[in-house]
């Protein structure tokens, strides 16, 4: 006799389980609960569009109402993939379309997203919700205009730094006057200027309205009215922070955010005019996350407003902050998280700032709960490294970006090794490293010997030999996503480690001396990878086998080919009803 | 200002100056940190240089002490031949014999990159400006032991005086500061993609604090992207105009993008490159290889890159072209002419 829970109370059971891995695991229990859990999983994530197909997606997961997609790899953003390399949504669209009327929730990450898509999305899902595009482009103001008229339940529209291509700010006034169900809009990186007065009534009849990041065109003086609309607000991203100096300016900015008791989130500060921003002040002590990255004004002034931000969580700042605002960070922002200080001006060769690694050991002395930092600096030593890898090993997250290439330690001159040794060593929970400046294969002998939860690692300009790369392949368990670009890696170590690639999300590897025969081999070898060969030369057949790729990008996937790829990017290895690409 | 440098390179091949001809031995390499020289003094990008002779643009790969081993990554690498110790490739990782027995050696073997590099950098004479040549000692030992071995010029950015040890860095770093109140930054020409720093976020400055003390500036777009196609090329590429600062930058982020399409030899390295470039260099350089770099503006006329100053002529272009420089005969005739300096 079998006993086995009704299938409610199974379902019901499972509703609590939130997280995909957790999910995952329990559909590897046995049949039944492998058909229990497909029945009533709501939310997909898919880490890469290319590794499962949407035929796959659809035919176990019937009931979904969620979906996240990721498509292009990270060191896109860097411009490091070419143009039409892929991660194009619209086949998603198109299913989703068809087999998920109800579905609410769409979230996309560097991925290819046309106003064709948008009119789909905007039709076809009667109950949809939530559209959130992060570093996405191929749409233009249409398909957002498409979005505003039709999408009756909309509650989120996010545009994360997406190019767009704007064609006019009417869009916005296609929000009908019976739209009243927003809850986020960020439109901070359109150019264009929408109607003010369709966003001001767009915002006062949102009486959900938590989050609102504006564009730049917003002018200062306007802010004040808009906030007056929505003292609810949670989350606000200023236009352009700057006007005239005029006191009545000045103190109804004041007191509009004054009024703002449930503002935790502060953002935009483009093109800022000091004098305007103790219009803030009133809000410091609320803050958890500021982000001041547009913010061109010297130290001293960023200083008085964090000075007050004691609250702070997170905190993104541009190298303006000097090591001395880092100090005040140090002192000030106990409760903080996580710290991201971008260069102001990355292609001068001396420091234009006073911004060295001292500050970021005075943030990691001072601030106890400090797990996630972005660092670009000019200088470091492998003191410094230390000194910070003891001072915060609950470090999570440490990207550092020495501005120069294979900057050694600029005290001893030897090069990094040492310092970044330590990160890993000491900081037993880190789970993402990017790491910069001259780095021997010493590095990497560290990290494979002690960076056991690292989950994703960035690698430039750094290493010897192959070795390096064997050891991260070798030693690093936990390793889903590395991305190198520039170091002296070839074929021994990838194709001595191939297997380790199964567990991985995926490789990428550019301008290393990775060989054309060798991904043809990696190709062949293992059928559950795609070994794309992204190479822009003309004549690659021509090219002898040992002849170094531009680009390889491996991940695995269990969607077979893809079907929509550009003439400069090559699955190696593969058969396809015959002879398919084999260079 | 540049060739000197260049002329410390890896003692060997590939100072020819490729497009990025920039032969990067790790065990033995230049650092610039001062940024004085030319453009793609650093450009570490954009290896191997494609379709061309690649002996020619080798990486020293390897351990110092073994022959220059070939780029070639068939004649195995000193220490990825450790890893041979089992069948060529196995696809199962093997660890075991991997790690042990060469690590020794490729650790030992760190130590003698820096000292070779301390021994071929002793006997160069003539550091030109700027050039630090450092040589560390090993990682394991002494690091006070570490020789400087550096020139500071005086028309670079750094006012330290070259002391000792640990006085110069810190000299330096106190000083960089305060250095450029007269003296404008020099612009490095860019790597592709380096530093990792999303394409909106280059210009912060170039848009904005220039005009601090303007309040009614117009606000303009965070990235100005527009597409850049060539003759000949089968694809075309998208730059974001508001990235570079001068028609410099523009064409030496264009020579790296189609480069493997022969825009022409990289005229970086060469001559009086000062960092200076001027328009019509650019279009030397360009005609020297027969293309030239047009550009579609507002009212959808065809010219030819160059004339006006930087910030007008990125107000009005749409796109850009590299055409051949035949079909190029009916633009903006004259304009060639014109030589003003505007980097």
């Amino acid at each position: 006799m079998t006993y086995s829970f009704p299938e409610e109370v199974l379902e019901h059971v499972f509703s609590f389980l939130t997280s995909q891995n957790d999910r995952n695991a329990a559909s590897l229990v046995c049949r039944t609960w492998y058909e229990m859990e497909r029945w009533c999983r709501k939310r997909i994530f898919v880490g890469n569009c290319y590794a499962v197909n949407p035929r796959v997606l659809i035919r176990r997961f019937p009931e979904v109402k969620a979906v996240e997609l990721k498509g292009k790899p990270h060191f896109a953003d860097f411009n490091l993939v070419p143009e039409g390399w892929g991660g194009f949504v619209y086949p998603w669209i198109v299913e989703f379309a068809r087999v998920y009327p109800w579905l609410e929730e769409i979230r996309l990450k560097r991925m290819v997203v046309t106003d064709e898509c948008l009119e789909i999305v905007s039709k076809a899902f009667r109950n949809f919700k939530v559209l959130i595009l992060s570093s996405c482009e191929g749409f233009s103001t249409d398909g957002l205009a498409a979005v505003a008229a039709n999408c009756r339940n909309l509650r989120v529209l996010d545009l994360r730094e997406c190019e767009v291509e704007e064609l006019s700010g009417h869009w916005l006034s296609h929000f009908p006057d019976s739209f009243t169900s927003l809850e986020s809009l960020n439109i901070a990186c359109l150019s264009l200027e929408v109607s003010f007065s369709a966003l001001e009534r767009l915002v006062s009849r949102s009486p959900n309205l938590k989050t609102l990041r504006l564009n730049r065109t917003v002018p200062l003086e306007k802010i004040s009215k808009l906030l007056q609309r929505a003292p609810q607000l949670a989350d606000f991203g200023t236009g352009a922070y700057s006007a005239e100096i005029r006191p009545d300016v000045y103190s109804s900015l004041q007191e509009a955010f004054s009024g703002c008791k449930k503002l935790k989130s502060l953002s935009g500060f483009w093109d800022v005019v000091p004098a305007y921003l103790p219009a803030v002040f009133p809000v410091c002590s609320q803050l958890t996350y500021l982000n001041l990255s547009y913010a061109t004004t010297q130290s001293p002034d960023l200083i008085k407003v964090i000075s007050q931000c004691h609250n702070l969580q997170r905190l993104v700042v541009l190298d303006y902050i000097e090591d001395m605002g880092l100090d005040t960070v140090a002192v000030t922002c106990k409760d903080l998280r996580e710290l991201v200080v971008f260069p102001s001006d990355p292609f001068v060769a001396d420091a234009n700032v006073l911004l060295t690694e001292e500050g970021l050991v005075s943030v990691s002395q001072g601030c106890s709960k400090l797990q996630s930092v972005l660092y670009f600096c000019r200088q470091m030593s492998n003191s410094a490294l230390i000194s910070i890898s003891k001072n915060r090993p609950n470090l999570t997250c440490f990207r550092l970006c020495i501005l120069e290439p294979r900057a050694p330690d600029y005290l001893t001159f030897e090069p990094l090794d040492v310092g970044f040794g330590s990160i890993v060593e000491n900081c037993k929970e880190l789970t993402r490293l990017s790491m910069s400046g001259l780095l021997t294969d010493r590095v990497f002998e560290y990290i494979g010997k002690h960076a056991k939860k690292l989950d994703m690692l960035s690698v430039a300009f750094a290493g010897d030999s192959d070795l390096g790369l064997h050891h991260v392949l070798s030693g690093c368990e936990s390793l889903r996503k590395l991305e190198i670009r520039d170091c002296p890696f070839g074929d021994k170590a990838l194709l001595a480690n191939a297997s380790k690639l199964l567990t991985m999300r995926s490789l990428w590897m550019s301008s290393c001396f990775v060989s054309f025969g060798a991904c043809k081999l990696l190709g062949q070898k293992m059928p559950g990878l795609n070994v794309e060969v992204i190479d822009e030369r003309e004549n690659l057949n021509l090219l002898p086998e040992n002849a170094p790729v531009e680009k390889v990008y491996i991940y695995r996937t269990v969607s077979g080919q893809r079907l929509d790829m550009p003439d400069f990017v090559r699955i190696m290895g593969k058969d396809k009803n015959g002879v398919y690409n084999l260079l | 200002m540049s060739s000197p440098l260049l002329g410390i390179e890896g003692g060997g091949p590939a100072n020819a100056s490729m497009e990025s001809g920039f032969p990067k031995n790790p065990a033995f390499t230049e650092r610039n940190y001062l940024g004085l020289s030319d453009c793609s003094s650093v450009d570490s990008s954009n290896v191997p240089s494609p379709c061309l002779n690649l002996k020619a643009t080798e990486l020293r790969l390897g351990l110092p002490g073994s022959q220059s081993p070939d780029r070639d990554p068939e004649s195995s690498l000193t220490s990825s031949e450790k890893l041979d110790e089992k069948p060529l490739f196995p696809l199962l990782p093997s660890i075991d014999g991997i790690c042990s027995s060469s690590t020794k050696t490729v650790v030992s073997g760190h130590k003698r990159i820096f000292t070779d590099a301390m021994d071929s950098c002793s006997e160069i004479k003539g550091l030109s400006e700027g050039s630090w040549l450092f040589a560390a000692s090993g990682s394991d030992s002494d690091p006070s032991k570490s020789v400087i071995q550096g020139k500071f010029s005086t028309n670079s950015n750094v006012n330290g005086n070259v002391s000792s040890g640990d006085q110069v860095a810190k000299g330096v770093t106190t000083n960089l500061n305060k250095v450029n109140a007269s003296n404008p930054p020099a612009a490095k020409a860019q790597v592709v993609g380096w530093p990792p720093v999303r394409s909106f976020r280059k210009n912060i400055l170039a848009t904005s604090s220039k005009n601090n003390d303007e309040v009614d500036k117009k606000p303009c777009s965070a990235a100005l992207f527009v597409k850049v196609s060539m003759d000949g090329a089968p694809y075309l590429r998208k730059v974001d105009l508001r990235g570079y600062s001068s028609y410099q930058q523009l064409s030496s982020a264009l020579e790296k993008m189609f480069t493997c399409f022969t825009i022409g030899q990289c005229g970086s390295q060469g001559g009086s490159g000062k960092g200076n470039l001027s328009e019509s260099k650019l279009r030397d350089l360009l005609h020297g290889s027969g293309y030239v770099l047009t550009y579609e503006d507002k009212d959808g006329d065809w010219m030819l890159v160059g004339d006006v100053p930087w910030d007008m002529f990125i107000g009005s272009c749409k796109r850009l072209k590299i055409m051949k420089g035949s079909d190029a005969i009916g633009l903006a005739p004259g304009a060639t002419e014109k030589s003003k300096n505007r980097s």
